[in-house]
């Protein structure tokens, strides 16, 4: 049993550190270090992504089958935990200003990292629906972290309400997956799933946990939430939400897919073609109405997890790494893109109003070029990588027969290209004046340059991350 | 006498089948929703507890268990966004949880 133990060194270092840190911090009364306790917790994060950098990988499942620790697991991980070590990062400035810095927030975003490492490593679907539970509890909390403000509150409340619902689906669907097959370990269940007669029950309880996790995912006929509770939370928090849970909840679809789901892969993809192609029509149509930046991010969300999500449906190793990449290089475009959000403000209030934005090419060029590059990269213009990772999905879906989506996905994204550009005109061309205030931290500059840079990069060689998606996504197939 | 599963499984089915009109159906009050994400964590304890019994595999009633703890967890957290929602808000009705929209 301890020989098992060093494959959780992470999660362990990371969930004790935090319980420490929430102790610690009842006592300490110190400004000092409680203004800084945004920094520790990402310090702690950065060690815990080192701790999985150095940890072994295994093929086969560990502690006594409940838990996995491979090339895909880890990946994902160090993704996640660089991720939001930057964003609590960039949380500092806006909770300083706004009063709100308590040492629950990185409290509660470790946790959430913490249930999204579970989630990700789980190989039973115990351990998936316990890791899912501590991620989304944590997140409900941090939805209503304003307390004081009404529409803090409501995102929280509604965020709480559906997310309880799709944990009662996820759960109704495993109990049927149990129930028909004996098990609830990812490789018993697809292996007994060739011998199985009770064939109905799986696919039922299938469709249940798919639409449980297109919930979490915020996919096409489950996406309502998304656009208010996006609107409603305090802006790190949507950098958050709409950045890290998408990584962790994309993983545990893949995984759940190819590792439980395996043997029956003809039945669930009409149910991905579906999800994606109805996402991506959803993201493009919905947005165009919207002036709201955190809103116009919500809905453009939902389209960039259609497009992810071609690649699961196309069923094959390419179409995996694709949909890898494809989450990797939309979590880069939109760390840039939140390192802005956090900084649109009009006499120090924070605004989201696009048409505030008017003329800000004159206050701060080089942010708006580093911005405008990043909005034409998620519009999939080439040859920017988010034209790259686009074109990755696209081909592994017409490599597997399904040309009628690859057609989907070209003409939603010269629809979804109008509301990306009309920003861009909005900055540089628009008659009135927006009179943003023009500062910016240099962090947070950094992050928007880096993004922006990185996206340029990426079109050579997509930042070396091509290998190692495919390492990833040949360990989660075989 | 030995109860056919399949009783089994329509009583949860019929739980749950509420449980999701009461939310989507109910038009009042939030507490009323609370109550049927219980009623749907109900149905699905009677699931795994009938599966685990049928399969001689204790498994199920393990996860029971931990389906009891977490929904007592996500029980205390929905109440105390509510409680906050209620300081700002003076309501639980549903349809004054309407600030934002589109």
């Amino acid at each position: 049993m301890s020989e098992n133990f060093k494959f959780i060194t992470p999660e362990l270092f990371l969930v004790v550190f935090n319980l420490c840190f929430l102790v610690a911090m009842l006592f300490v009364k110190s400004q000092a270090i409680l203004s800084n306790s945004n920094k520790i917790s990402a310090v702690a994060l950065l060690t815990t992504a080192l701790l999985v950098y150095s940890n072994p990988v295994d093929s086969d499942p560990i502690i006594n089958g409940f838990y996995t620790s491979n090339e895909f697991t880890a990946f994902f991980k160090i993704l996640i935990l660089l991720l939001s070590s930057v964003i609590l990062y960039l949380s500092d400035a806006y909770l300083k200003k706004n009063n709100l810095l308590k040492y629950e927030y990185p409290v509660l975003i470790n946790f959430s990292v913490f249930g999204m490492m579970i989630v990700i490593s789980s190989n039973d679907l115990m351990t998936l629906y316990l890791g899912i539970e501590i991620q989304s509890l944590s997140l409900y909390i941090i939805a209503a972290y304003r307390r004081d403000n009404l529409k803090s509150t409501e995102a929280g409340l509604k965020y709480f309400i559906l997310g309880a619902l799709s944990s009662g689906l996820l759960l109704y669907g495993i109990s049927l997956v149990y129930g028909s097959t004996g098990s609830t370990q990812f490789h018993i269940i697809y292996n007994s799933i060739m011998y199985t007669e009770r064939m109905l029950g799986l696919q039922i309880g299938m469709v249940f946990l798919l639409s449980a996790i297109a919930f979490k995912f915020a996919a096409f006929p489950f996406h309502m939430w998304t656009p208010d509770v996006y609107d409603g939370s305090p802006t790190p928090v949507t950098a958050f939400m709409a950045i890290v849970p998408k990584l962790a909840v994309g993983a545990m679809l893949a995984k759940v897919l190819f590792d439980v789901f395996g043997g029956i892969s003809d039945k669930w993809q009409m149910v991905l073609v579906f999800l994606s192609g109805g996402s991506m029509i959803i993201g493009a149509l919905g947005a165009i109405a919207q002036t709201n930046i955190k809103r116009l991010v919500g809905y453009s969300s939902i389209g960039h997890v259609g497009f992810a999500l071609m690649g699961l449906a196309a069923v094959s190793p390419e179409g995996l790494s694709g949909f890898i990449i494809y989450l990797f290089l939309y979590s880069i475009m939109m760390l840039g893109i939140f390192a802005f959000i956090l900084n649109m403000e009009k006499e120090g209030v924070l605004v989201a109003d696009i048409y505030l934005l008017a003329q800000y090419s004159e206050n701060r060029p080089g942010a708006s070029f580093a911005f405008s590059l990043l909005l034409f990269s998620l519009a999939g213009i080439p040859p920017l990588a988010g034209f790259i990772c686009k074109l990755y999905v696209m081909m592994a879906i017409i490599n597997s027969g399904l040309m009628y989506l690859a057609l989907v996905g070209a003409i939603v994204s010269v629809i979804g290209a109008f509301y990306y550009l009309r920003i861009v005109y909005i900055i540089y061309f628009s008659e009135s004046r927006g009179n943003l205030d023009a500062k910016i931290p240099a962090g947070h500059l950094l992050i928007l340059f880096l993004s922006s840079a990185a996206i340029v990069i990426g079109t050579y060689n997509l930042l070396g991350v091509e290998p190692l998606t495919r390492l990833a996504a040949e360990s989660l197939l075989y | 006498m030995i109860i056919p599963i399949e009783h089994f499984l329509t009583v949860s089915a019929l739980l749950f089948v509420i449980g999701v009109f009461g939310i989507f159906l109910n038009r009042k009050n939030v507490i009323i929703i609370l109550m049927s994400i219980e009623l749907i964590l109900a149905s699905v304890n009677i699931n795994f507890v009938v599966f685990s019994s049928y399969l001689g595999d204790l498994v199920g009633q393990v996860f029971a268990m931990f389906i009891l703890t977490v929904a007592a967890a996500e029980a205390a957290i929905g109440l105390a966004i509510l409680v906050c929602f209620y300081r700002l808000r003076n309501s639980i009705f549903i349809e004054d949880a309407n600030t934002m929209k589109g």
